[in-house]
């Protein structure tokens, strides 16, 4: 197989050539050329290793159905594995290698894999290796691995981004052949929004790649024609080098568009890929078809292509597959292959039609070329490239044909598989001999060869008809659009799948290497339905998905079974139609991005103050702040809860969530959604509130304020924030919409800092003024008051977390940061410090405060210590299942306080509890240690569990038996409440 | 997957959460066993199912759906609250 650059003709810019290597070595090609049109033109024949045998393989279509022609393109962070040359476009500098060989493509060491062929057939995986295991494990499947492959990825991380994005449109035109163009164009004179998204980097599908004309035009002028149009209709968008991947619901199309794959970098604030959702009233899928190989012994050669890209390669990008090129046709298609090759003056060694008798055009594209019908090619010859066919007439006479090129046609299979996506089956015509869409997806019309109607007035037709059915039924009016001269091509053709009289191994799957015989060994073996072919064999199951197997496939399954096609069946294909990179799905939600992160007004002022930050949900809060000289964390920590015992701390608490309601009902609405009562909560005041989930697990818990008669400010968790408001306005809008009240999340419009400790009075005081009374009288623990901070709405709240004099300050959320500064600035000579949520995790262990950590979705009221919150005068959610006898029953793992025996000893949180003599083993289990804290005021570790009986058992050493470390330590049973049991502190 | 949210307009699926059957009616309170139904029960329908999806990116209303489990086709959106109180 010796490829050339025909000396004129071709769509590529011979002004700009453009510098490649492969393999190592440097060529030249032209801008406009693929990877796989300029290896051809530069005599490239052998491109790659196939992933089971090894065996040489060269570039067989010029499309996307490549299956053999796959390399590895570009270096270090950005190689990519498996990208198919027919669709790669050349670029400056590209750098292109072989797949699947060694030592080198020429001479392949596990090319000797043929001669073990035996192991690798149909279901190999399956009965191969099985026993014993260890081997499969430590030797087998490394091998195979080895030695099957597809490429290698680059295991370094991705340099490039990736970008999602939505677009609308009345009309979606899938494919920008005749039948795209002409639906893009009719829709978009009608008025309607059109999108056009087209794989390839020009627009025009199989026009660009024929010789015939249209309105006496080629067609690569003609579509530059209608191009020009689309172009000036402000309703029109067109997509290039984007690719419709699958069919979603609700008319969402799946789009990948390559934005930089034909660079060499992307550029600046450009993203490599970017994953579009095209949502779309109307579309048309006009894909096109892709040509259908027939099966023959040795048809894996380099050399051996579809007869349609040895056409594109010639029309298209100005370039000789060979130098002696066969063509093997079942149909009138093939022959205009030799047509076209005579015309640039290439030698056509013979044309092989199975069929006895043509129509004299067709046979007159053969010209002089030897023609011989009713006659197949049997085998192909060569071995890293053609030599020679033997052809076997009807009458079992063979003769042997040199050639290094053999283009082959069996027929076109149409590109419906998109049209399938929602679980519609394509259906088999005899008279087309293939595959059409059936039932399609909702809103979506195949036109043109997709839908079997492969002639370019066929294509054309069906593209103004359905552009206009798809207008019409938006509203727009019909456009008409004058007729339109094309050449009257023929598309006769035979049913040839396979040569049975093939003497040499006959490729199915080229790219999963799956053979005519391995598809006789999976009927002999039962596994007859196309599914289980598929996947015994994995026949389509390749990258390619079977584009250019499937049929065959089936087919000579088909012919083994004795029965027709359709009731042999067809598998049914699913998105991606195409192989797509995870990092397109990704996007940009990747790293740091992965989720949104939110900040708390005061973040900056925090960084300023060197704050170590911890993630809580989605928000970034201080965990500590550290000061010169200490080195971890446990002294920071430390250190602030004995400022914040002995004199103030402040801590931004904005993350909890805040739902404002309002309404004569919220009283009543609270009651039904809290365990305990709010709607007697006097004006002014706060409680702390339980609420349950409807099957009586405590879901949330926070503090609700009456500001005035009909509005109340609650807080939840900071992690249930989202939750909760989900839950109410459920409860309102469906249980109880007779309710009136309106509610809503203002989470992100207070800043909110905690102020705690004996002198946090002082502090206010200095902060607010003396004209500010908050005096316990005024200010009484509990109360919630508005006022002003300057001229700023203020919410001083009194409410302790921590377990001392202690009080909240919402200002709104601009004012958030100042308000941090404002606060150190009033406490500067009591000692105030910023505290994180360590210290706050600490106080609120050491007063036995629960969190999250005992929240866990499992633990009720009475668990937590809090069953007497449970109201028996009025209905609320979670109140009847709370009653069940398995939520109520004593022995159930309930709050407790736990210390180390050993003060010395550190206390693990997760470590399970056992009695004293008991065996570590599940059955013994008495519950678990929830949350730890070394506490600076006891001078020890403390903790918090959830312990069978737990109550009734203070007192009692019991141990905490962490398997995990390897610990076992003994444990004290006290009261919850670690620190000021009685809250003296708090009423301060 | 879209859903046309009868304040909002068509809208893509990832603004929506789901929540289930809307057929069922939270139980006067002390109904037993009728309760745990409420809480648990439900039935797995392939094809027509009317069920609770939640705006919650978009104007926090709570629909009622009817969609064809199998096609996801949807055949009717209407306000939870309007179809309480029929
Ligand atoms: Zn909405």
């Amino acid at each position: 197989m010796s490829g050339r650059r025909l000396a004129s003709g071709g769509l590529i810019n011979r002004a700009a050539p453009v510098r490649f290597a492969f393999d190592g070595r440097d060529f030249a090609g032209f801008a406009g050329d693929t990877v796989a049109s300029a290896l051809l033109a530069n005599g490239v024949g052998l491109v790659g290793r196939s992933f089971k045998y090894h065996r040489p393989r060269g570039v067989f279509s010029a499309g996307p159905e490549e299956p053999n022609a796959l390399v590895e393109l570009r270096n270090g962070t950005r190689r990519e594995p498996n990208t198919k040359a027919t669709t790669a476009e050349l670029f400056a500098g590209l750098v292109a290698r072989s797949q699947n060989r060694w030592p080198s493509l020429a001479f392949d060491v596990l090319a000797i894999n043929q001669l073990a062929s035996p192991i690798f057939v149909a279901g190999f995986y399956y009965k191969t290796f099985m026993w014993p295991a260890v081997l499969w494990e430590k030797l087998y499947e490394p091998l195979i691995r080895r030695a099957a492959g597809l490429g290698k990825a680059s295991v370094e991380t991705d340099p490039d981004s990736y970008e999602k994005a939505t677009a609308f449109c009345d009309v979606l035109v899938i494919g920008s052949g005749p039948a795209g163009l002409m639906a893009a164009l009719t829709a978009g004179r009608a008025g309607a929004r059109v999108i056009v998204a087209e794989e390839d980097f020009p627009l025009g599908g199989r026009l660009l790649a024929e010789t015939y004309e249209i309105d006496g035009m080629p067609g690569a002028a003609w579509t530059a024609g209608v191009e020009a149009e689309l172009r000036a209709l402000p309703n029109v968008r067109i997509m290039r080098r984007t690719v419709v991947f699958g069919v979603y619901d609700g008319g969402t199309y799946g789009a990948l568009e390559r934005v930089s794959d034909h660079l060499a970098v992307p550029p600046p604030h450009q993203p490599r890929q970017r994953l579009w959702k095209l949502v779309a009233k109307r579309t048309v899928l006009a894909a096109g078809a892709i040509e259908r190989p027939v099966v023959f012994g040795g048809n894996d050669r380099p050399g051996v292509m579809l007869a349609s890209a040895v056409r594109s390669y010639a029309n298209r990008f100005g370039v000789a597959a060979g130098e002696r090129i066969a063509v093997f046709t079942t149909g009138d298609d093939g022959w205009r292959t030799a047509g076209d090759l005579l015309a640039q003056g290439v030698t056509v060694a013979a044309v092989i039609d199975p069929r006895t008798e043509v129509a004299p055009a067709v046979r007159a594209l053969a010209g002089g070329a030897e023609v011989y019908l009713g006659a197949m090619v049997r085998d192909a010859h060569g071995a890293h490239g053609l030599r020679r066919i033997d052809v076997v007439r009807a009458d079992g006479s063979s003769v042997s044909i040199a050639a290094d090129v053999l283009a082959v046609s069996g027929g076109w299979n149409p590109t419906a598989s998109l049209a399938t996506h929602h679980g519609a089956r394509t259906e088999w015509s005899d008279t087309k001999l293939a595959f059409l869409p059936g039932k399609t997806p909702p809103g979506l019309a195949v036109a043109g060869a997709a839908a079997g109607n492969f002639t370019t007035a066929e294509a054309l037709a069906d593209g103004v008809r359905l552009g206009n059915e798809a207008a019409v039924a938006l509203g727009f009016t019909a456009t008409s659009i004058a007729a339109i001269r094309t050449s009257d091509e023929s598309f006769a053709v035979a049913p040839l799948f396979h040569v049975a009289a093939a003497r040499t191994k006959a490729f199915v799957d080229l790219q999963n290497d799956v053979t005519v015989k391995d598809i006789a060994l999976a009927e002999r073996e039962g596994f007859r339905s196309v599914e289980h072919l598929k996947r015994y064999t994995t026949l389509g199951m390749a990258t390619d998905q079977g584009k250019t197997s499937n049929v065959n496939g089936l087919a000579i399954m088909a012919e083994l079974t004795g029965r027709s096609i359709p009731e042999t069946g067809s598998t049914r294909s699913r998105p991606p139609h195409v192989p797509v990179a995870i990092g397109a799905f990704a996007g940009l939600h990747k790293g740091l991005d992965f989720k949104p992160t939110r900040l708390p007004a005061s973040h900056g002022w925090a960084v300023a103050r060197g704050a170590v930050f911890v993630e809580t949900g989605q928000w970034l809060r201080a965990q500590w702040y550290p000061q010169p000289g200490e080195t971890d964390w446990l002294t920071s920590v430390t250190r602030e809860v004995k400022a914040v015992r002995g004199g103030a701390g402040i801590c931004d608490v904005s993350t909890l969530g805040k739902i404002a309601l309002e309404g004569p009902d919220v009283g009543a609405f609270l009651d039904r959604v809290y365990a305990n009562m709010f709607s007697t909560l006097p004006v002014g005041r706060a409680r702390y509130g339980l609420m349950l989930r409807e099957d009586g697990i405590v879901m949330d818990d926070g503090t609700t304020a009456r500001l005035a008669d009909e509005r109340f400010v609650m807080s939840t968790t900071t992690i249930n924030a989202g939750k909760v408001m989900q839950h109410l306005e459920f409860c309102h809008q469906v249980l109880w919409p007779e309710l009136d009240l309106d509610m809503v999340s203002v989470t992100e419009q207070w800043a909110q800092f905690a102020v705690a400790g004996p002198s946090s009075r002082q502090l206010l005081q200095t902060l607010f003024g003396p004209g500010v009374d908050l005096s316990d009288a005024a200010v009484p623990y509990m109360a919630a008051r508005e006022l002003q901070l300057d001229s700023i709405p203020a919410r001083l709240f009194r409410l302790s977390f921590s377990g001392e004099l202690a009080y909240e300050i919402a200002v709104p959320a601009r004012f958030g940061a100042a308000l941090a500064g404002a606060l150190v600035t009033a406490g500067a000579g009591l000692g105030v410090v910023p505290y994180g949520t360590e210290a706050l995790g600490v106080m609120r262990v050491e007063k036995g405060h629960v969190a999250g950590n005992e929240l866990n979705g499992t633990s009720t009221a009475g668990d937590l210590g809090l069953g007497r919150m449970l109201s028996s005068k009025k209905d609320f959610i979670g109140r009847t299942m709370a009653a069940r006898p398995g939520l109520v029953d004593p022995a159930r793992p309930a709050l407790v306080g736990l210390r180390p025996v050993d003060r010395a000893q550190r206390l693990r949180a997760g470590a399970h509890f056992l009695a004293r003599d008991a065996k570590a083993e599940a059955a013994n289990d008495a519950g678990y240690m929830t949350s730890v804290v070394f506490s600076p005021e006891l001078g020890h570790w403390i903790g918090l569990g959830l312990l069978a009986n737990g109550p009734q058992r203070h007192g009692e050493i019991i141990r905490a038996y962490d398997a995990l470390r390897g610990e076992d330590i003994a444990v004290e049973v006290v009261p919850p409440v670690h620190v000021d049991p009685e809250g003296v502190r708090l009423r301060g | 997957m879209r859903i046309d949210c009868p304040f909002c307009g068509s809208r893509e699926i990832v603004e929506f959460s789901y929540l289930g059957d809307a057929g069922v009616q939270r139980p006067a309170p002390d109904a037993g066993s009728v309760f745990t139904d409420y809480v648990y029960l439900r039935d797995n329908v392939a094809g027509r199912h009317r069920e609770y999806w939640y705006h919650g990116s978009g104007c926090h209303s709570w629909l009622v759906v009817e969609r064809d489990t199998r096609s996801h086709e949807i055949f009717s959106v209407d306000y939870a609250h309007r179809e309480t109180v029929r």
